[in-house]
């Protein structure tokens, strides 16, 4: 058992929807039990201070465990973030009486780093989409607008495969903080984040032949139907989901882009076909 | 007389606070409320209809399957398209995963914390009071053993969903018009051997520990009760639904209107005159609105809050559902010695949850056999420049609506009621209380009220997500 010497981890839900978490509980090798209760690296695993969905207490014993974080182990913790946090008004989203934006910001604080926990955590994701009524933003620019300046680590996706949050995770138990190189311009771990779904599709022989599916459920690349596998950076078609059963090229749907800062106004229409001259724009943004 | 709030309530999905009055050992007042707002349905004004397909689907997690349904039928009912025999057969058995998946995870990991000894479950899990325990030490150890089982299984039931429908969560494949994955023969025969794995799991763990449940804890049969309940019915297949709509009124079925489906907001963070169809819903977000106390608005069918969710399902189905579920809904009422009309509590949401896991994994291994690899699973689509939908299904935690106005071919108007925006709404314009609240109200409760409160709440697998978008 690694409870006793793990490192501590304080799992914090905002404006999100549960899906990273559902699907880092379906991470298999290591498992949920694993995760929880296992040395994921020599010498080194997790103890779990707080995760709503999960968790045993509820109410007032719950929310003074989340109280007493920032105080009883300031510098101890690393903040996982999953949600958005809405700035717009701070009636749009409370933890206890308290706007989750100041929460957020004030568990982040006192951790060592910041996972930012799917697109959402990340970027804002799909509740700051336009006109982004609740004013939500990720967690990097919270800390921004905060001055605060513990660092952030993305793991964006909608939500992310739950390898991406376990390799970050071993990554930051093994070596420590990675160092800024470590990063890419979207604040994520290159090593996870290694490169566009469009390099590494099954599809793609397809797509250098010109072999387009016309409708959904045939046969060809998806481009047409308005894949956005050429600028989206994710492992996709390393990894596959749900222990490698398929995922959404290889079922016939086309990439809609969320591991992708802006993602879901930069990809909206998602079925619409990119012309060349934004295909071209998206390339010499990315260099 | 003492006001305790309850906050954050946990093992649910997503952000809800109950307030409670107690008074001479009984709960007398509750009010829910619903402590977010994102404004999904703003976000999709003005964009593709089709684009309401991927983001509604994004509203929740846990049960993404009852909004990418909901949108198909919706879309499905603007764009005037009917869905091939295998592209329903394969939306079904996508949906019928996600309920496997979704009342695993809510029996075991969800509600039965709530039962358990503390220290039954390691660290953080572990229940947070040793209040009210019934079992013995070694039913607890073989439940907390099944708990444990149970993640593996409700993982396994993700990768059925994912096998047809690409992935999960928020699963891809469910599209207007039907399916975009026609799976091979060796995915069938993947999703065959887990879907067996799966069903030896409900018939062997969780339909006994349920039933253990239920004895032990009788009197929940009698805490918690709601009364009037409403299914829009779900998995249609070639003009039949395996779960039919209908309402129970007063013990009595009643035929379901969707006409007379209104959202109310006079406690709700919102302005606009209420009560108002979804079809034209104009409520902006007020969050100083005087008076409000939750971002939940209050649908009211004729006027009436109703449960909606397995209970609903279950009272709907044993009146008016297929021989196989009144046999099958029968024979666990007999088993747990309790009458029909037990069914919407605290205990009997938990045992039709239980008996539906069951059904449904039954009729999922039908629709397996009856696969055809050859047929097309989708028809094309065309975005007229105006148009109209209503999508009706049932979530695993009850009935969700999705209603479209097309103008110009992009999204004028977008409304979500869903299953926890019935089930967990505040007060109403006529001042009537939301079911959970009624649920909660009269309870008599042993200490401060935060156990009964707590498996009250939760026996209706709230998801706020959901309620709120």
């Amino acid at each position: 058992m690694a409870t006793e010497k793990g490192q501590k981890v304080v799992w914090f839900q905002a404006a999100g929807c549960t899906g990273c978490s559902i699907s880092l509980m379906n991470s298999s090798y290591p498992d949920l039990v694993n995760l929880l209760l296992d040395e994921l690296v020599p010498g080194k695993g997790i103890t779990l201070l707080f995760h709503a969905t999960l968790m045993g207490p509820t109410g007032r014993p719950a929310l003074e465990l989340l109280d007493r974080v920032p105080r009883e182990a300031a510098g101890q913790y690393v903040l996982v973030v999953e949600g958005a946090l809405p700035t717009g008004h701070e009636n749009f989203g409370r933890v206890g009486e308290v706007p989750m934006a100041a929460r957020a910001a004030e568990l982040a604080r006192k951790a060592i780093a910041v996972v930012a926990m799917g697109s959402c955590a990340s970027y804002g994701g799909i509740p700051a989409g336009a006109p982004n009524p609740a004013g939500c933003i990720g967690m990097g620019e919270l800390l921004r607008q905060e001055g605060i300046g513990v660092p952030v680590i993305n793991v964006p996706g909608c939500p992310p495969h739950p390898r991406w949050f376990v390799e970050t995770l071993v990554t930051v138990l093994a070596r420590g903080l990675p160092a800024p190189e470590e990063l890419d311009d979207a604040g994520r771990l290159r090593n996870v984040y290694s490169g566009l779904i469009h390099e590494h599709c099954p599809r793609r022989p397809d797509f250098d032949v010109a072999r387009f599916a016309p409708y959904f459920g045939e046969q060809g690349c998806l481009y047409e139907l308005g894949c956005r596998g050429p600028f989206t950076n994710a492992a996709c078609p390393e990894h596959a989901w749900n222990g490698g059963v398929n995922w959404c090229i290889r079922a016939g749907h086309p990439c809609i882009g969320c591991t992708e800062p802006d993602f879901p106004d930069r990809f909206s229409p998602f079925f619409r076909k990119l012309s060349l001259e934004e295909e071209l724009m998206t390339y010499r943004r990315q260099g | 007389m003492s006001r305790l709030v309850i906050d954050p309530i946990t093992r649910i999905e997503g952000h809800l606070k109950v307030e409670i009055q107690v008074e001479d050992g009984a709960i007398t007042e509750a009010r829910c409320t619903g402590a977010l707002y994102r404004g999904l349905e703003e976000i999709l004004r003005g964009r593709h209809p089709l684009d309401a397909q991927r983001i509604t689907t994004r509203i929740c997690g846990v049960c993404p399957l009852a909004h990418s349904t909901a949108a198909s039928l919706c879309l499905d009912d603007a764009l005037g398209l009917s869905p091939p025999r295998g592209g329903q057969l394969l939306r079904n058995l996508i949906y019928g995963a996600n309920y496997l998946h979704n009342h695993v995870l809510h029996f075991y990991h969800l509600a039965l914390p709530d039962y358990l000894p503390a220290g039954a479950l390691p660290g953080a899990l572990s229940p947070g009071t040793d209040e009210d325990r019934r079992f013995s030490q070694q039913e607890a150890n073989r439940l907390a053993g099944h708990y444990l089982e149970a993640l593996a299984v409700r993982r396994k039931a993700q990768e059925l969903v994912a096998l047809f429908g690409g992935k999960m969560p928020h699963d891809m494949a469910i599209v207007p018009g039907g399916v975009t994955y026609r799976p091979t023969l060796g995915e069938v025969a993947a999703f065959r051997f887990r879907l067996k794995e799966i069903m030896g799991f409900i018939e062997t763990s969780y339909i006994p520990d349920l039933l253990l449940l239920a004895e032990r804890y009788h009197d929940y049969f009698g805490l918690g009760q709601v009364g009037k309940l409403l299914a829009y019915g779900c998995f249609p297949l070639e003009g039949e639904r395996l779960f039919p709509a209908g309402v129970v009124l007063g013990g009595e079925l009643v035929p379901f209107d969707p006409g007379e489906i209104r959202e109310g907001f006079a406690h709700s963070w919102y302005s606009g005159d209420g009560p108002q169809p979804p079809w034209a819903e104009e409520a902006p977000p007020a969050p100083d609105k005087a008076g409000g106390y939750s971002w939940i608005k209050a649908p009211r069918y004729r006027g009436e809050p109703c449960e909606v969710g397995p209970a609903a399902r279950a009272a709907v189905g044993l009146r008016a559902g297929t021989p196989e579920f009144r046999e099958l809904a029968q024979d666990i009422l007999r088993e747990a010695d309790v009458p029909p009309d037990a069914l919407s509590s605290a205990m009997g949401r938990h045992l039709a949850r239980g008996m539906e896991t069951l059904f449904i994994a039954r009729a999922m291994e039908s629709w397996l056999s009856q696969l055809d690899l050859s047929a097309p699973v989708a028809t094309e689509y065309r975005i007229p420049q105006e148009g109209r939908g209503q999508g009706l299904a049932e979530a695993p935690r009850g009935a969700v609506g999705h209603w479209i106005e097309i103008k110009g071919r992009v999204i004028a108007h977008y409304q979500v009621i869903a299953p926890t925006t019935w089930n967990a709404s505040p007060r109403d314009e006529a001042g009537k209380p939301g079911p959970i609240e009624q649920a909660l109200a009269g309870t008599p409760v042993s200490g401060d009220g935060v156990l009964e409160a707590g498996r009250i709440v939760r026996s209706f697998d709230p998801c706020l997500a959901c309620a709120i978008q």
